[in-house]
């Protein structure tokens, strides 16, 4: 049974004001219905007055994703009753929207590129927000929250190509990457990206979720669907064409059948808005260096694996993060350092790369690489600059941290003793070695390793071991 | 600049205002210098409430001074009130404000036409020497004509609608309204002197035009079907000889023909109530206005605070207009009034290639008896002669003509697109000649 997969996806745009009056769009940390004035407010009498950036913006995206920009694009009044909408319609764009016919890549399932075809971009305004008080599950009243009213969307609609659960989450993620590095967007930002998803099982009706707000989500969301809705296709049953909605705590998806779903938007033309003819900027229009093209550079200048390359350049800040790094120190090594051990205990605390500063991490693995510290003692002055770093105590130097556990690495006239002992502990382990057997000598490494609290270098256990075996004369 | 107040506490005989303002602040120096100005209801006074004549807006004071009103104040006159209207300038007569009617100065057994009939009566009972009017469908216009006043409609763009609350966006334009077209034109120069980048739809192309009276050789057009079924015969009679009077002035008259008008009310109507019901849906008792419920679920709070304080116009229109915008009905109806609109447009355009001006009667009629028009329909016929201007979104202005009766006259000068100037010399020109 084929699955059959199309996004919807807004994504708030990273202008400095809001798309229709100057109030600021930094309000993350500030008291609600504090970025707002009567514009935003829906006020009786004002008007919108469109933001150049966020049209540049929009167009920006639309260019990288191989959008046609008609000559003249439109905006509309989207009309519907609800709390968190001051004017009673939403301004947003409909059947002239402001880009059509894209498309961008994607690896499907079996690791080969795919075309996922995009049908349109269009821009419009984000509501405010409800904040429901009062208990629980069933809050008592709700307050609303402006200073989410009029912030810049782009709303992104893909053609039904994606297959799978999986391949949407590839999509959502490339897409955020290629967001992020035109720098239009912000993916670290709550509530920045929100999804909508149809999805069919091939020859059924189709059904459409909403509220998906996070990357995770998607995937979630769309998993438990099919399962839905290839049971009831297994069981002989009809799948209802419908809107769902996504519920993330719980990972399901509840029908929302009723009145909310008999809306008539009645869309006309917003006469407050003149069209919008902005086809002549895309010329001026000057795309950053994209994932693809950087992944490229990085193999060709750094010499590094694409793996590593692909790893590097999947978000802007990691592979700025690496440039910087690959700037002071050999890039190869730098690369398995961020690449592998640095990301993986980012991602392990599920921190962002943005919260890591570089330079200590430089000095860190500059002392690995003249010697000084141990492959392994580095890792776990890495994970103790991580935990201070994220639980917000004072960040101690790596050296200070090298000294403090005397972790720095001792030579290895101080281990004969040691190796003595593991030898003399180990008999059956040094006879295997005799009789040529090499992993006896792994074996023997990390009885000494064990002993030394990983202090030691262990290709230069080895050969220690190797030497005092020959001297006496095993 | 150095501000004094101006005392005005004046006896309102004709309801003309919902707001009067006591003292008001007026500038000592600028164009309108000490000048008491009104302001129709519908305009943002800051610190003044501004209730458009609707109960939903009894008290609503805004934050901020609509574009003109702005210039207004810079130039030093003083905004001294508020004046009555037709609720969100819906109607004709001003018997819709839900502060009870205006009466007609003129006749105070009639009504003073709507629906700025709060800033017309207010000019013509002397009480300011002007003021702003607000003109969607003939609402500056077909008040001027009742009350023997001079009222301008703008080219659309010309002035800055910011502030303004709408009624239907793609139609209306705030303009002025005097005793005389000198007035008119001064306080235009005014309304137009700074460029507003709030409203997008606006031109930056200030009036600074001092109006002539030399109309020798200008082309004046008249076409049959501002004279035809429904005007009244005395009405047509007095604006025949106002335009002989024209002639008199060396001005050529030529007879033409506006085909689309047939359809011009009723795609007016379609477009003007489609807008509205959308324009309309923020009052919605959330942010401000009456106090919501609490205690219910918000869309029948929703219903009882809008039940509660729209009139019963403004509830037909919102309903028309919501259907005209309907899944299975946009086509026919909203789509369909475009179409007719974009017709108006291409006829004026033609004529306006060939003529300087279009010459007419403002009102198809004598102003009404107070109550008289009862009936919705018979009421949307009477704008038959206004609505075309807003359609085209060219300048219109209305200027007093002689009486039947003792009821005034009015004849309406229409332009070409951002041409105010050839209309009010046109109106200059009759005034003058009629006055000397």
């Amino acid at each position: 049974m084929k699955t059959i997969i199309g996004l919807e996806i807004h994504c708030q745009l990273t202008t400095a004001t809001k798309l229709f009056c100057g109030c600021s769009t930094d309000y993350q940390n500030d008291p609600p219905n504090t970025h707002v004035c009567p514009v935003c407010l829906g006020l009786p009498g004002t008007m919108p007055s469109i933001n150049r950036r966020a049209v540049e913006y929009a167009l920006r995206v639309a260019k990288a994703l191989h959008l046609e920009v008609p000559e003249v694009s439109e905006f509309a009044r989207k009309n519907y009753f609800y709390p968190d909408l001051p004017k009673g319609y939403q301004i947003t764009q409909y059947d002239k929207p402001l880009a059509v016919n894209g498309y961008f890549e994607i690896e499907d399932d079996g690791g080969a590129e795919r075309k996922i075809r995009l049908t349109r971009i269009h821009l419009e305004e984000d509501p405010g927000r409800l904040v429901h008080k009062g208990g629980g599950d069933r809050p008592k009243y709700s307050l609303v929250d402006y200073n989410r009213s009029g912030i810049p969307l782009i709303e992104i609609v893909t053609e039904p190509d994606l297959r799978s659960p999986k391949e949407a989450r590839r999509f959502i993620n490339r897409l955020r990457t290629i967001l992020e590095y035109l720098g239009v967007f912000d993916g670290e930002r709550e509530g920045g990206l929100r999804i909508d998803a149809n999805i069919s099982i091939e020859g059924s009706d189709r059904v459409e979720i909403k509220n998906i707000s996070s990357y995770k989500g998607v995937e979630k969301a769309l998993t438990f669907e099919i399962t839905r809705q290839k049971n009831l296709i297994r069981r002989g049953l009809k799948v209802v064409r419908e809107t769902r909605h996504f519920q993330e705590a719980r990972g399901i998806t509840t029908s929302s059948r009723g009145k909310e779903e008999e809306h008539d938007y009645r869309y006309f033309p917003e006469p407050d808005l003149s069209p919008l003819m902005v086809h002549g900027w895309l010329e001026g229009i000057d795309l950053p260096e994209l994932p693809t093209a950087r992944r490229d550079r990085f193999m060709r200048d750094y010499g590094i694996s694409l793996n590593h390359a692909r790893t590097l350049t999947g978000a802007i800040r990691l592979a700025d993060f690496y440039e910087r790094v690959a700037r002071e120190l050999e890039p190869v090594f730098a690369a398995t350092w961020v690449a592998d051990t640095l990301l993986g205990e980012v991602n392990y605390r599920g921190m962002d790369i943005s919260e890591v500063r570089p330079e200590p991490f430089i000095d860190l693995i500059r002392m690995v690489a003249e010697g000084a510290v141990t492959d392994r003692s580095a890792v776990d002055v890495l994970r103790i600059m991580l935990d201070q770093c994220m639980e917000g105590r004072i960040c101690e130097a790596p050296s200070e941290i090298i000294t403090r556990l005397n972790l720095g690495k001792t030579v290895g006239d101080d281990y004969a003793e040691i190796i003595r002992e593991v030898i003399s502990a180990n008999p059956q382990a040094v006879e295997d070695l005799g009789s040529g057997r090499k992993e006896a000598l792994n074996f023997l490494v990390g009885q000494v390793m064990k002993a030394t609290r990983g202090r030691a270098d262990p290709l230069e256990l080895g050969r220690l071991i190797m030497d005092l075996l020959k001297e006496e004369g095993v | 600049m150095a501000v004094q107040e101006i005392p005005w506490t004046p006896e309102d005989h004709y309801n003309a205002f919902i707001t009067i303002c006591g003292e008001a602040p007026a500038g000592k120096t600028g164009r309108l210098a000490g000048v008491p100005v009104a302001v129709k209801d519908n305009i943002s006074t800051q610190g003044i409430r501004t209730t458009c004549g609707s109960r939903i807006l009894e008290n609503y004071i805004p934050p901020y001074d609509a574009h003109v009103v702005t210039l207004l104040s810079n130039e030093g006159a003083a905004i001294v009130g508020k004046t009555n209207m037709d609720e969100f300038g819906m109607g004709t007569t001003t018997e819709t404000s839900a502060y009870g009617p205006v009466l007609n100065p003129v006749d105070p057994t009639r009504v003073p036409g709507g629906s700025s009939g709060g800033s017309a009566a207010a000019v013509a009972a002397g009480m300011v020497p002007m003021a702003l009017g607000t003109d969607t469908g003939g609402s500056i216009r077909c008040p001027a004509a009742f009350c023997g006043i001079v009222g301008l409609k703008p080219t659309y763009g010309r002035v800055s609608r910011f502030g303004l609350i709408a009624y239907a966006n793609s139609l209306e334009q705030i303009g002025p309204m005097a005793r005389t077209v000198r007035d008119v034109s001064h306080m235009m120069e005014v309304i137009t002197s700074v460029h507003d980048p709030r409203d997008s739809t606006c031109r930056a192309q200030p009036y600074t035009h001092i109006p002539q009276s030399d109309i020798a050789g200008m082309r004046i057009g008249v076409p049959v079907e501002c004279f035809g079924e429904g005007v009244d015969l005395r009405v047509a009679e007095s604006v025949r000889s106002a335009i002989g009077v024209l002639e008199g002035l060396g001005a050529e008259i030529l007879e033409c023909s506006i085909p689309s008008m047939a359809y011009a009310l009723a795609a007016y109507y379609v477009i003007c109530t489609s807008e509205a019901s959308s324009n309309l849906a923020r009052f919605d008792g959330v942010r401000y206005g009456p106090d919501v419920d609490v205690k219910k679920v918000w869309h029948e709070a929703y219903r009882d605070v809008r039940m509660a304080g729209f009139g019963t116009e403004v509830r037909r229109r919102i309903l028309l207009g919501t259907f005209a915008l309907s899944a299975g009905y946009h086509g026919k109806y909203y789509t369909k009034a475009q179409v007719a609109r974009q017709n108006v447009c291409r006829d004026f355009t033609r004529i306006l290639s060939d003529v300087d001006v279009i010459a007419g009667p403002t009102m198809p009629t004598l102003p009404f008896r107070l109550g008289e028009k009862t009936d919705p329909l018979s009421m949307y016929f009477t704008d038959i002669l206004t609505v075309p201007a807003n359609l085209a979104g060219i300048p219109a202005i209305s200027v007093p003509c002689g009486r039947v009766d003792g009821l005034p006259v009015g004849l309406q000068v229409m332009g070409r697109r951002f041409d105010e100037e050839r209309v009010v010399d046109v109106a200059y020109a009759y005034e003058q000649e009629v006055q000397a």
